[in-house]
């Protein structure tokens, strides 16, 4: 279903959301998981957060009524389906790339 | 202690302007307000601080933007003021580097953002320009002359489109390697 990569900021949101969380926690959630490679920027993060709930990847999760307070976000059974789609081509980038790098198996 | 510095800065060398704030920050003085053309600054620590700068996609006070706002201070990113659309930030250096885009595509909607708000004003010069030569044709009132300096601006602002389009340009290509 997917027709090109995810960017790897979008990635990591998907990611990160598996477990609802909001903004700031997917900065150091994703930072984390990089190791420290990935910075979202807020700016960033704020736009893709927009796209991805206009998308309907992404969703707001209804918070207890608190005014004012930080929003939390989760993934949507979509996004999930488009982060799995993602996590197999990425698989296959690395499947062939061991296979011809690493020289593994040179029958194609 | 405060210190102001005046300053002409176009659009278009917005990420000069940030340089040259994150060298004030760098020996001790930190972006604490701005206007137009005008910059004060108060004394903390050397690079205790790190500046940055946006064109804001609403304006300063639609609800949008405040929500935007809201975001960014959860990041820890204090908003130190606006002028028209522009918005100055500043975050402590111990939260790590700090820029508000962190991608090709964001920083080049950016650009383009930045693009068409000065399109917007050349086009506005044009106009001025174009109607008081008309009015000069018509009453021969000198005053209508000044409409030349409309012209002078739009040239301005056409230089400005150049130089950020060939910022734009440079991310495109670059794109077509790295994400």
């Amino acid at each position: 279903m997917m027709e090109t990569a995810l960017t790897e900021a979008v990635y990591y949101i998907l990611l990160s959301l598996l477990t609802p969380m909001h903004g700031y926690g997917i900065m150091q959630n994703a930072e984390t998981l990089s190791g420290g490679r990935v910075r979202l920027a807020a700016g960033t993060l704020y736009g893709a957060l927009s796209t991805l709930v206009a998308k309907g990847w992404i969703e707001n999760v209804p918070d207890g009524g608190e005014a004012g307070r930080q929003k939390k976000y989760r993934i949507t059974r979509l996004g999930r389906e488009v982060l799995e789609g993602e996590w197999n081509r990425l698989g296959e980038l690395y499947e062939n790339g061991r296979m011809l790098l690493k020289g593994e198996d040179r029958t194609i | 202690m405060r210190k102001t510095v005046h300053k002409v800065i176009w659009g278009w060398d917005f990420d000069k302007e940030e340089a040259w704030l994150n060298d004030m920050a760098a020996k001790g003085l930190s972006l604490i307000s701005v206007g137009l053309f005008r910059y004060d600054f108060e004394e903390t620590d050397p690079g205790e601080y790190q500046i940055a700068l946006e064109l804001l996609e609403h304006t300063p006070n639609h609800p949008e933007t405040e929500q935007y706002f809201r975001f960014l201070e959860e990041t820890g990113v204090e908003q130190i003021g606006t002028v028209f659309r522009w918005a100055y930030y500043r975050r402590k250096t111990v939260d790590g580097p700090f820029e508000v885009f962190s991608d090709k595509e964001s920083r080049m909607k950016h650009l383009i953002r930045i693009l068409w708000l000065i399109a917007l004003v050349a086009g506005g010069n044009f106009y001025a320009g174009v109607y008081n030569l008309w009015l000069f044709h018509l009453w021969h009132n000198p005053i209508s002359l000044l409409g030349i300096i409309s012209f002078v601006l739009c040239a301005l602002c056409c230089w400005g489109i150049w130089k950020l389009w060939k910022k734009i340009k440079a991310l495109k290509e670059e794109g077509q390697i790295y994400e």
